[in-house]
C-alpha cells in the first residue's frame, strides 16, 4: 500500500487529508473524533481576539443546492468564526495536539488588521503547540463587513503586510488562505509570497445566494424574512478551485509557492486532482459535514489503490505533474482532429445526445426511425456535448483522427504537425511559421 | 366466523374482516411526496420518448415526470389529462410492464424502468382527490351528441365532446356508470371507491347527463337515437359471456368469471361473499387473473386457473401470472375443459392435455371443484348494430362504423386491445372525430 504521509511546508500528517477550517473543527470534541476516523489533518475552526467572542445568527445558517436524489452539490452557509472564548479552545487545542502529537493541528486566524493585534495573539496561539498558521482572509460573509477575512483578502496590499507582520511574530508555517471573490488569484496569491507566507491555501467559500423562498420573497438561507449571501462551497464550486489552483501552480512567480487545495473535494480522486495540478495536500469540508467524518476512509484507500497502481511510492511523486499541460487557449493544437462515436451496444436509446446535439449545436447526430442514434462525421466539430449529456459512461467516445485521415467536416486531411492559434492564417496577430 | 378456508362447498366468512381488509387492500399503495421525487429523478427527459409513443392515448410522459420533480404535480396531472381523462384509472389498472414501462430506456439499461404508473396515480391523485377539474367547456354549440355505455370509452368520449361544447347524454344499463372500470376490475386495484369518485370528477366538467338502467333493445333503439341526436357514440362493451361448451355446464357452481368479480366490487361486505373451498378458474386473460386472486384472497383453500395453452399464449401479463402465483393460485396451462361432474352441483372438472395448436393428447385429470369461474372471452350482444367483423362493430381509425352519424369504439369496436387505455384513446379520436363532423355541418 503507497505511503500517504505528507509533509506540508514542515507540517507531518499521517495523510494528505485535513479538515478544513470550518464548524467541523470548531470544537475538542469534534477534532478527536475526525482523528480517530482517519483525518490526517485539522485546521481549527478560526480564532478571533480575545474577549467576548462574535455571536451567531440563531436562525438556518445553511443554504444548499440539491442534484438528483437530493444529492447536496453546494452548500453556502453564513457561520462567522469560533464564537467560543479564546481560551477554551486554546485549552482544547493543546489537549488535543498533546494526545495526537502525530496529527497535524493547524490554527486558522482573524483578527482586526492592526500589528498588534497579530503579533499578540500569534504566540498565545502557538502556546497551544499548534503546528502552523492559516490566516483567515476568506470568509466572504458578515467578517468582512468588519474589515476582516474577504475584506483583507481582497487587497493585495494588506496580504503582504498582515503576512509579515505574522512571520515576524512566529517561526511556525504561515499559510495564507485565499479568497476566490476577486478578478485575479495571482495577485493576492504573489502579495502573501512577498509578505513572506510558507504557502497559500484555497479557495475560500465564494460569494453567493443559494435559492430564493418564492412565498417569503427573501433569500435562503432566511433568518427573520431576510437573507444575507453567504459563503459557497461543496463539490459545485470544485472547477472553481481546481482554476485558481493552476493558475497559481503554472505562473512562474508563484510556482514554487506551496498549496493547500480547497474547494469541494468529494473522493479520492478529488483529491488526487487537485495534487495533480500542484496542490501539496487537500482540506476537506462539505464532504464531512454531507456524510461525516468516516468520508476520509474511502478517500485514503482510493488515493492509496490509484498510487498503487501508477506506481507512485509517495505523493510527491505525483504533485504538480498535470501543471505544466495546463496552458492557454492559443496553445492548443489546432490540427488535433477528434470525432465522437456512439457504442451501439451501450446505447439506451434515450436520444439525449440527439435532443443536445439537434437543437443546441451542430445536428451531427442522426436518430433511425427505430432510435439508432449515430454520428455524421461531416458535422461532428467534437464538441464532447454529447458525451456529456449521455446518462450512461462511456457509451459515447472521441475518437482521435489519424494523421492522413480525411475529416469529412473539412474535407481535408488530419496534418501531423502541432499547429495553433498563433501561427493560424485566420489570426491577424499570426507570427508566420518558419 | 363459523367458516374456515377448509370448510366444504361454497361459505362465505372463510376469512375474518381484518384479513378480508388486509387482502384487499390497495396493491400498489400510492407514492408518498419524497417516493414520488426519488422515482421521478430517476427519468431521463428522453427526446421523442419510447415511452410516449407506447402509451395509447400519447401521454407526454418525460413532461409530466419532470413536472413532478419540480414540484408541480397538479400541473403534471393536467398533462395526463390532456391526453387520458381516465388517466387516474389507467394509473391503476394499465399494464404498464407491456407498455410504457418495458420501453424506458433505464429498463433498457439496468432492468429497472422508472415507475411511471405509480407516478401517473401520484399526481392524477392530487388533483381528483382535491376535486379540482382542470378543463372548462367551449361555449355551446346546440348540438346533442348520445353516448352508449358509461364504461372507459364513452366517458372518455363524452368529456371531450363535452369540453367541445356539445350537449351529451350517457345511457347504461348498469344502475351505475364507470363501465368495467366499476364492475369488471378486482378490487385491490381500484380501492376507495376510486372508479366512482373519478366518475363524479369527470363530470364536473358539465354538459354531460347520466341515464342509468337504459340499454340497446331495453328502453333505447340505435335509430331512435341517431334520429334524435346529431351523433351517436357506441361504447358498449361486450355484454355476453362466451361458454363452455362441456357436459354438466349447467350444474349449480359454475359461474361467469365477470359476475363474481362485479358482484365482489358491489360488495359491502366482503365477509358475505361466498366463495367455493376449491375453486377452478377456466381462462387465460385479466379476468381470469381477476377472479382467481380474488377467490383466493376470499379465503378459498386451493384456487386453479387452468388455460388451454401454453403460458406464453396467455393473455394475462407476465406481471398478472406473478401476482397470481405469489397469491397462491396455481397455474396450469395445456388443458382444455372436457366436462364437469357432479351431482347436481359441480364435484370435479375434467380436463385433456392440448398442446399450443389445442391438439388433444388423449391424457385427462381431474380437478376437485365446488366452484367454477368460466373467463373465456366476452362476445358483442345487440341486434341492429352497425356492420360487424369478427364478431365486433367495424370502425376505421376515427371511429366511424358503416352508419352514417355512428360512431363506436371499446371492446366493442374493432382496433385495440381491449385494454382500457385502449378504449380511452378510442373515445377520445371518436370525440374529435364527431366534432370535427358537426363543425364541418
Amino acid at each position: 500500500m503507497a505511503n500517504l504521509e505528507s509533509d506540508f511546508v514542515g507540517i507531518k500528517s499521517p495523510n494528505p487529508f485535513w479538515l478544513a477550517s470550518a464548524p467541523p473543527t470548531d470544537k475538542e470534541y469534534n477534532v478527536r473524533r475526525a482523528f480517530e476516523a482517519g483525518w490526517g489533518g485539522v485546521v481549527w475552526k478560526t480564532l478571533g481576539a480575545e474577549g467576548p467572542p462574535v455571536v451567531n445568527v440563531n436562525g438556518p445558517r445553511y443554504g444548499a443546492i440539491h442534484g438528483a436524489d437530493r444529492r447536496l452539490l453546494g452548500l453556502n452557509n453564513i457561520e462567522l468564526i469560533t464564537d467560543r472564548p479564546l481560551e477554551v479552545n486554546l485549552e482544547e487545542m493543546t489537549r488535543v495536539k498533546r494526545d495526537y502529537p502525530d496529527h497535524a493541528l493547524i490554527a486558522s486566524v482573524m483578527v482586526p488588521c492592526e500589528e498588534e493585534e497579530w503579533k499578540r495573539i500569534l504566540p498565545m496561539i502557538a502556546e497551544t503547540g499548534c503546528d502552523g498558521f492559516e490566516l483567515n482572509f476568506g470568509c466572504p460573509h458578515g467578517m468582512a463587513e468588519r474589515g476582516m477575512g474577504s475584506a483583507v483578502g481582497q487587497v493585495p496590499d494588506y496580504i503582504e503586510m498582515v503576512a509579515r507582520w505574522c512571520k515576524e511574530a512566529t517561526d511556525l508555517p504561515v499559510i495564507v488562505k485565499l479568497t476566490p471573490n476577486i478578478t485575479n488569484i495571482l495577485h493576492p496569491a504573489e502579495a502573501a509570497l512577498r509578505g513572506g507566507a510558507d504557502a497559500v491555501s484555497l479557495i475560500n467559500t465564494i460569494n453567493s445566494i443559494t435559492s430564493v423562498n418564492l412565498d417569503a420573497m427573501s433569500p435562503e438561507p432566511m433568518i427573520d424574512g431576510k437573507g444575507t449571501h453567504g459563503g459557497y462551497c461543496g463539490p459545485a464550486v470544485k472547477p472553481i478551485a481546481l482554476n485558481m489552483v493552476a493558475e497559481i501552480a503554472r505562473n512562474p512567480e508563484t510556482a514554487k509557492l506551496p498549496i493547500s487545495g480547497i474547494g469541494g473535494v468529494t473522493t479520492w480522486r478529488d483529491a488526487a486532482e487537485f495534487m495533480a495540478l500542484g496542490a501539496g495536500n487537500v482540506q476537506v469540508c462539505t464532504a464531512a459535514m454531507t456524510y461525516g467524518f468516516k468520508i476520509v476512509q474511502e478517500m485514503i484507500s482510493g488515493l492509496s489503490q490509484w498510487m498503487d497502481e501508477k506506481g507512485y511510492t509517495s505523493t510527491a511523486d505525483f504533485v504538480g505533474m498535470a501543471t505544466p499541460n495546463v496552458t492557454d487557449w492559443q496553445y492548443l493544437n489546432l490540427n488535433h482532429v477528434t470525432k465522437a462515436v456512439i457504442n451501439q451496444d451501450d446505447c439506451i436509446s434515450c436520444g439525449r445526445c440527439y435532443a443536445a446535439c439537434e437543437d443546441t449545436s451542430h445536428q451531427a447526430i442522426e436518430m433511425s426511425e427505430d432510435r439508432v442514434f449515430t454520428v455524421k462525421d461531416d458535422e461532428c466539430v467534437a464538441c464532447n456535448l454529447c458525451v456529456n449529456v449521455c446518462p450512461v459512461e462511456n457509451c459515447i467516445t472521441m475518437r482521435t483522427l489519424e494523421p492522413g485521415e480525411m475529416d469529412e467536416r473539412t474535407n481535408t486531411p488530419v496534418e501531423a504537425d502541432y499547429g495553433n492559434w498563433t501561427a493560424h492564417p485566420n489570426n491577424p496577430m499570426s507570427t508566420a511559421a518558419e | 366466523m363459523s367458516n374456515t378456508p377448509f370448510s366444504d362447498g361454497i361459505q362465505a366468512g372463510r376469512l375474518d374482516s381484518a384479513e378480508l381488509s388486509e387482502n384487499f387492500g390497495d396493491l400498489h399503495p400510492r407514492f408518498d411526496d419524497h417516493e414520488a421525487l426519488v422515482a421521478a429523478d430517476r427519468c431521463y427527459f428522453c427526446h421523442d420518448a419510447p415511452c410516449m409513443t407506447a402509451c395509447p392515448t400519447d401521454i407526454d410522459i418525460p413532461l409530466f415526470i419532470r413536472q413532478i420533480a419540480t414540484g408541480t404535480p397538479e400541473a403534471a396531472a393536467k398533462t395526463i389529462f390532456d391526453q387520458n381523462i381516465l388517466g387516474g384509472m389507467c394509473a391503476r389498472v394499465c399494464p404498464t410492464e407491456t407498455l410504457c414501462e418495458q420501453v424506458c430506456v433505464r429498463e433498457t439499461a439496468e432492468g429497472n424502468p422508472v415507475e411511471i404508473g405509480r407516478l401517473q396515480r401520484y399526481a392524477t391523485d392530487k388533483l381528483v382527490d382535491a376535486g379540482l377539474h382542470p378543463f372548462g367547456r367551449a361555449d355551446s354549440t346546440g348540438k346533442k351528441v348520445a353516448v352508449v355505455g358509461a364504461g372507459p370509452a364513452g366517458l372518455s368520449a363524452a368529456h371531450r365532446l363535452a369540453m367541445h361544447g356539445h350537449d351529451v347524454t350517457v345511457y347504461d344499463a348498469r344502475p351505475k356508470a364507470g363501465g368495467l372500470n366499476e364492475f369488471g376490475i378486482a378490487a385491490y386495484k381500484s380501492v376507495e371507491s376510486f372508479a366512482e369518485r373519478e366518475v363524479a370528477w369527470l363530470l364536473k366538467i358539465g354538459g354531460i347527463t347520466v341515464e342509468t338502467g337504459k340499454k340497446l333493445g331495453d328502453g333505447l333503439s340505435l335509430d331512435g337515437l341517431n334520429a334524435e341526436f346529431d351523433a351517436v357514440f357506441l361504447g358498449i362493451g361486450l355484454g355476453g359471456v362466451n361458454a363452455l361448451g362441456v357436459d354438466g355446464e349447467d350444474k349449480d357452481g359454475v359461474d361467469d368469471a365477470v359476475d363474481f368479480i362485479a358482484e365482489l366490487r358491489q360488495a359491502d361486505d366482503l365477509g358475505k361473499m361466498a366463495i367455493g373451498r376449491d375453486v377452478v378458474v377456466i381462462g387465460g386473460g385479466m379476468t381470469a387473473v381477476d377472479a382467481a386472486v380474488q377467490a383466493k384472497l376470499l379465503g378459498a383453500l386451493n384456487v386453479s386457473l387452468v388455460y388451454r395453452r401454453g403460458k406464453d399464449r396467455m393473455n394475462a401479463s407476465e406481471f398478472e401470472q406473478d401476482l397470481a402465483a405469489s397469491k397462491g393460485v396455481r397455474i396450469i396451462t395445456n388443458a382444455s375443459p372436457r366436462a364437469v361432474i357432479g351431482n347436481g352441483a359441480v364435484r370435479e372438472i375434467e380436463f385433456e392435455y392440448t398442446d399450443n395448436d389445442l391438439k388433444p393428447t388423449g391424457q385427462t385429470i381431474r380437478l376437485a371443484a365446488d366452484q367454477v369461474f368460466k373467463a373465456i372471452g366476452q362476445t358483442l350482444e345487440g341486434e341492429g348494430l352497425p356492420a360487424l367483423e369478427w364478431g365486433k362493430i367495424k370502425v376505421d381509425d376515427n371511429g366511424r362504423t358503416s352508419v352514417d352519424g355512428i360512431w363506436a369504439g371499446g371492446d366493442c369496436a374493432t382496433g385495440g386491445d381491449d385494454l382500457t387505455v385502449t378504449a380511452v384513446a378510442e373515445g377520445r379520436d371518436a370525440a374529435e372525430d364527431i366534432h370535427a363532423a358537426l363543425s364541418a355541418g
